[in-house]
């Protein structure tokens, strides 16, 4: 049995657990939104003081704060006792165009060496950490949800403007994939 | 006490995105170069028993734990904040490999620049609460 969970998951059933996580939500009365937690932290942090957007009754989202503490543990659980050692399996391809780009495939689900504690030496590599979170963070706020409240929750909910951001992020992303990320690797 | 649903939901969710690799840097960059079916296998098998459970919560009339009916909030009907939001969080979504669940999820598994990434989104996330009123919506 724990070797069968061991394996990597299929995608069907990543696509099934995610909105059963998204109806647990609604169940309690919530609604499934990662980002709304950034907004939430720097309300905690005291942001409120000086700018209005941050001035709101964070209180009410405790419990997604709460769903964000799961999410790190989670993902300490299903690496520590869930996994088994091997490579993920990554298409050839995309090992070439990485390789083209000098980011070595290490099996990983993401490279150490742009993501460990030894690469936070790098000057630059922090600097392409920091400057990707900021664009995340920026824009989610400014679409209104990240892939959460967007692509699953106001996409099951057929909402236009919800496609429209879906249909951003993709633009976005093609743009850092294809014209951007030749350049700074 | 009250909370710990909310704990055990997110568990369930780092624990789901990191077996299906979702949260992996590398199935990123396969899905905004079209290699694999993987991610879209994901989000589009989301996306349609989305649908469907939605449509029936609203047909069903489902009330949540408390009682209350489940709602649904419309988003707001103007574009080119999604639009542009949307494309400035594209930009960072394929740079980091992460979205903001993701981010978590992976400094749980042991990602230290996962942190970075994190600090980097606060800020961001700040950025846009000064910018708010200066920028189209």
């Amino acid at each position: 049995m724990i070797d069968f969970i061991k394996q990597p998951w299929p995608w069907y059933f990543s696509g099934i657990m995610i909105v059963l996580i998204m109806l647990i939500l609604l169940f309690f009365g919530k609604s499934f939104g990662f980002s709304a937690n950034l907004r939430t932290i720097c309300s905690i942090a005291g942001a409120g003081k000086k700018v209005k957007f941050f001035d709101f009754k964070w209180k009410d989202q405790v419990w997604n704060l709460m769903f964000l503490a799961g999410s790190i543990l989670g993902g300490f659980i299903a690496t520590h006792y869930l996994s088994e050692p091997a490579p993920i399996k990554l298409s050839a391809a995309t090992i070439a165009d990485l390789k083209q780009l000098g980011v070595k495939f290490d099996g990983g689900l993401n490279p150490a060496d742009l993501f460990s504690l030894e690469a936070m030496k790098d000057l630059k590599t922090l600097g392409i950490l920091l400057i990707g979170g900021l664009l995340v963070g920026f824009g989610s706020r400014y679409a209104g949800g990240c892939t959460s409240g967007h692509a699953i929750s106001g996409l099951s909910n057929l909402q236009l403007p919800s496609l429209v951001a879906v249909i951003g992020f993709f633009i976005g992303g093609l743009i850092m994939t294809f014209l951007i990320m030749p350049f700074i690797f | 006490m009250k909370f710990i649903k909310y704990i055990l939901a997110g568990t369930l969710f780092g624990i789901i995105m990191t077996k299906s690799e979702a949260v992996s840097w590398y199935r990123i960059q396969e899905m905004f170069r079209f290699q694999s079916f993987h991610m879209y296998g994901i989000i589009g098998t989301a996306i349609v028993l989305g649908v469907i459970a939605v449509l029936l919560i609203k047909k069903f009339k489902i009330r949540d734990i408390c009682g209350n009916p489940i709602r649904f909030h419309d988003k707001d009907q103007a574009y080119r904040k999604y639009l542009m939001g949307g494309t400035i969080f594209g930009l960072g979504w394929a740079l980091t490999g992460a979205c903001p669940g993701p981010m978590f999820v992976n400094l749980g598994s042991g990602y230290a620049g996962m942190a970075v990434v994190i600090l980097g989104a606060l800020l961001g996330t700040y950025l846009y609460g000064v910018m708010k009123n200066k920028l189209p919506h």
